[in-house]
Order: structure tokens, then C-alpha cells, then sequence
């Protein structure tokens, strides 16, 4: 299967120098038609959202308010994921590469690379490659150590951290390609994005889209965790299937009912159903399923899809930034609800709630937090309808009464 | 602003006061912890003053009148 980003030396190498970097792809070429080549490349963002990049890039070079600054968000505050860190870790200056070409082409001066601040390898990788690039290059470049906070990685959150030191959610409009850093329209991308550009703008768009499989276009990076032998970072083709990307990982360890597609902001999928999935933005989308930011998470036999599921949403509404109601409010009462049926203690009425307030949260915050949990829940009551039965009214649980059995 | 407008809110101001849905239960409704639920699309020309009053009367200042299409 091809690869690209990850091409070149292995993991164990570590990061790739800016010699080895730029003799192995050659010299950046001058930016000439990018945002062309990058709309007929199909490229989308890979932080979750999967926004098309050339429509973005071509939003922020239109913008008349001020000269534009460059984000390059590597937040990744998703706990199942690991590409934006292994990504920048081994690759940093592919990363770099494509910062620079999207200022060139969005009329940009300035870079703010973002990084997690626990993401240490990755910060250390990033901050060697700024100190090997050129001084022209450098006195663009400004590498900010993002909080460590699910929501640090939001880009309002990640424009109001690098004016004011706050990492939460801002209101918008104005939205960030309006006024972002230092007010100034602002192109705010994943790091992954970027280094897939970098190879765009080297070698084509027609070669772009040769990696994929059948019409889709490309490679991604895909985290794979959960019943594999290991948590695992894999670059697969575009349009390969789940099944794939599991297989490269190295196979399931156990029978699994279902699959965690897309992180904690994703959906679960049955099994039968998430195997053959194609791994393509537009494929997904049309299913009602979405990659977001390329997790793929296995669930174990003798894990409980309504236990992992709490767990997740005790998760989100911890890491609610506090700031909007329905979220603080509407997350704490769905996770306290969700526990409890977990638990196999449900109070009245407590499935019944969950199942209203699944469908109430979404579009009801300044960011799309509560989105997420809603749409993981909503998922979770389809995929493990009849386990939540089983929890809320017959307070037992298939995987764990089935386990105290055997045992 | 385009004759076709929408009420818009800034989540984060919004305390939940609930005066909104006093004032224009026609297009708002409270959740269950008292924040509001908008209903979206066109204000319909008859509602529009109780709308306004809506606007004017919310104590954080969270709630708009804007042009349709760049509703949130």
C-alpha cells in the first residue's frame, strides 16, 4: 500500500533532519496555482472536522482586513489519537514545509506552530526543526506550547490562548478566518494537513490522488487502538477499508462487536458494519459516519460498548470548558445519568433522559463540544440499544454477568 | 439587515435568565437547566416585535436579531 507522509526513514530513526529531509523530496518549489492543485487533490482537514483546505485557503487570501497569520494546530488534545505527535516527532519539517507554502499561499507572514505541551517528542522534534531552517524562515515562525486540555486544540480556543493565555472557546463571529491571531485573518489547520501539502506541492495533485484507492485521493493517518496488539499509528491509503487499517495495525486480538470510528468526537459502528467501511471523507459522510480526526478503536470482548461509553462522556463533560450552559449543564447530567445505568444502579427515567437529551445538545454551544457527545451518544444508544435495555431494566450487563458465569 | 432574520445567541453570555422564552415563546423554549432552545429559520413578520422586546430585555446581552444566513 503507499505511503507518504511516512515515507522514508523508520520509526526508530527518529526525526528527519532538514538535510535528510530535503535531500530525500528535493527544495520546496515556488508557490504558483496551489490552491488549484490542492482543490483538485480533494484535500480535507484532518483535525476532525474534514473541511475541504482549498476552500478554506481561498476564504482567508480574500479576506481585506489585515495580512493573514498561519495556525498550524497541533493540539491534539483527542485521548485515542497519536498522528499530529508521531507525525511531527518523525516529520517535523514536512510539517513546517507546509506551513510555509499555505502562507505563501494565503498571503501570510507570520506561522504560529501549536503544539501540546505533553506531546514532548513532538515539541523537542519541532523546536530542533525551527532552529534548522533558515533565519528568514525562523523570524516567521513561532512555536507556542499548547495547554494540556481536550478543548486546547479548538481553534478559537487555540487563537485565544496565543493572544490572551486563555485556552477556551471563543463566541463567533468573529470566526477565526475574520479575526484570529493578533486580529488578523487567521488559516487555521492541522499539522497533518500541512504535510500532506508539502507533498502536493512538490509532486501534483494528479500524483496525489494516484495513492488513493479507486476515486478516492491521497493517504491519511490513522491511529488504531483498542483489541490490537498494540495502539498503533498507520498511514493508509485513502479509501482503503477499516478492515485495512486494523490489519496494518496488526489484526484484532479478540472478537469485537464494535468499532469507535472517529475518537471521542466520532461514532460507534457495528463491527459487520465498520470492516468494510471505505475511509474516504466523502464515502463516510454519506453514510452518516465520519473519520474525524483518524481514530479507529476496537472494542474488546468482555468490554461493555454502555460502560466504555460513560466513561467516554464522564470524559467530555469534565473537559467541558464551563463556559456555555446546555454543555456545563446538559454534559454533567447525561454523564451522572450514564454512570448510573453503568453502574447497573439506574434511577427513574434515567435511559429515557438520555435518549431526549442526546438530541438536544447539538449546535448549542459557541464550540462544537457538545456536538461531539451528543453525536457519540446518539450512537451508542443505536449500536448498544439493547445492552442499555439490559443495564436500565434488567440492571444487568451481558459482558460481565456473562463473565461472573464463566468464571 | 436583510428582511429575513433569525435570533442568534452567544452561548457564553447567555446565563440563562430565561426571559427570552417569556417574552418570545413563539421561537424559544428553556432545556430542562433553563437555557434556551431556539427555534431556527425566519422570524415571522407578526412575532418579530416580541423578538425585539426579546433582544432588548435579555439581561446578559446574549441574544441577537441577524440575517438569516449566517445564523448560529
Amino acid at each position: 500500500m503507499s505511503i507518504a507522509l511516512l515515507d522514508g526513514p523508520p520509526a526508530a530513526h527518529g526525526m528527519e533532519g532538514f538535510a535528510e529531509h530535503r535531500q530525500r523530496l528535493g527544495s520546496l518549489p515556488p508557490v504558483t496555482q496551489l490552491i488549484d492543485a490542492i482543490e483538485r487533490s480533494n484535500l480535507r482537514g484532518k483535525g476532525g472536522a474534514g473541511f475541504p483546505v482549498a476552500t478554506k485557503w481561498r476564504t482567508v487570501a480574500s479576506q481585506r482586513s489585515g495580512t493573514p497569520v498561519v495556525l498550524a494546530n497541533g493540539g491534539e488534545g483527542e485521548p485515542l489519537s497519536r498522528k499530529d505527535r508521531v507525525l511531527m516527532e518523525q516529520r517535523p519539517h514536512l510539517v513546517i514545509d507546509g506551513a510555509l507554502v499555505a502562507a505563501a499561499a494565503v498571503g501570510a507572514d507570520d506561522i504560529v506552530l501549536y503544539v501540546g505541551a505533553d506531546h514532548t517528542g513532538a515539541m523537542q522534534a519541532m523546536h530542533r526543526a525551527v532552529i534548522e531552517r533558515s533565519a528568514a524562515e525562523r523570524a516567521r515562525l513561532r512555536l507556542v506550547s499548547a495547554p494540556v486540555r481536550y478543548i486546547s486544540g479548538e481553534e478559537t480556543a487555540a487563537i485565544h490562548f496565543i493572544n490572551d493565555g486563555i485556552a477556551l472557546p471563543m463566541s463567533i463571529p468573529p470566526r477565526p478566518f475574520e479575526r484570529g491571531v493578533d486580529g488578523r485573518p487567521t488559516l487555521v489547520q492541522n499539522v497533518e494537513t500541512l504535510a500532506h501539502v508539502a507533498l502536493i506541492a512538490r509532486f501534483g495533485d494528479e500524483w496525489y490522488r494516484s495513492l488513493g484507492v479507486g476515486t478516492a485521493s491521497g493517504t491519511t493517518l490513522v491511529t488504531v487502538g483498542g483489541a490490537v496488539p498494540q495502539t498503533m499509528l498507520v498511514e493508509i491509503p485513502q479509501g482503503a477499508s477499516v478492515a485495512d487499517a486494523v490489519n496494518a495495525a496488526g489484526g484484532i486480538t479478540s472478537d469485537s462487536d464494535a468499532v469507535l470510528l472517529g475518537g471521542y468526537f466520532g461514532g460507534w459502528v457495528e463491527s459487520g458494519t465498520a470492516w468494510g467501511l471505505s475511509l474516504d471523507a466523502d464515502t463516510l459522510r454519506q453514510l452518516g459516519y465520519s473519520l474525524g480526526c483518524g481514530v479507529i478503536a476496537v472494542l474488546p470482548s468482555g468490554r461493555c460498548g454502555v460502560v466504555e461509553t460513560a466513561r467516554i462522556l464522564a470524559y467530555l463533560a469534565h473537559e467541558s470548558a464551563r463556559q456555555c450552559g446546555p454543555c456545563t449543564f446538559g454534559l454533567r447530567a447525561i454523564s451522572a445519568a450514564a454512570g448510573r445505568v453503568a453502574g447497573l444502579s439506574p434511577a427513574p427515567g434515567d435511559l429515557e433522559h438520555i435518549q431526549r437529551w442526546a438530541g438536544l445538545l447539538a449546535g448549542r454551544g459557541a464550540c462544537h463540544h457538545p456536538d461531539g457527545a451528543a453525536g457519540l451518544l446518539a450512537s451508542a444508544l443505536r449500536v448498544f440499544a439493547g445492552e442499555f435495555q439490559l443495564h436500565d431494566h434488567d440492571r444487568r450487563c451481558s459482558v460481565v454477568n456473562a463473565a461472573a458465569v464463566a468464571s | 439587515m436583510s428582511d429575513r432574520v433569525t435570533l442568534g445567541i452567544d452561548r457564553i453570555k447567555c446565563d440563562g435568565h430565561g426571559v427570552c422564552a417569556d417574552l418570545v415563546p413563539e421561537l424559544i423554549e428553556l432545556d430542562d437547566w433553563g437555557y434556551p432552545i431556539i427555534r431556527g429559520g425566519a422570524i415571522p413578520q407578526s412575532v418579530l416585535p416580541h423578538a425585539r422586546r426579546a433582544v432588548s430585555g435579555c439581561p446578559t446581552l446574549a441574544l441577537r436579531l441577524q440575517a438569516l444566513a449566517s445564523r448560529r
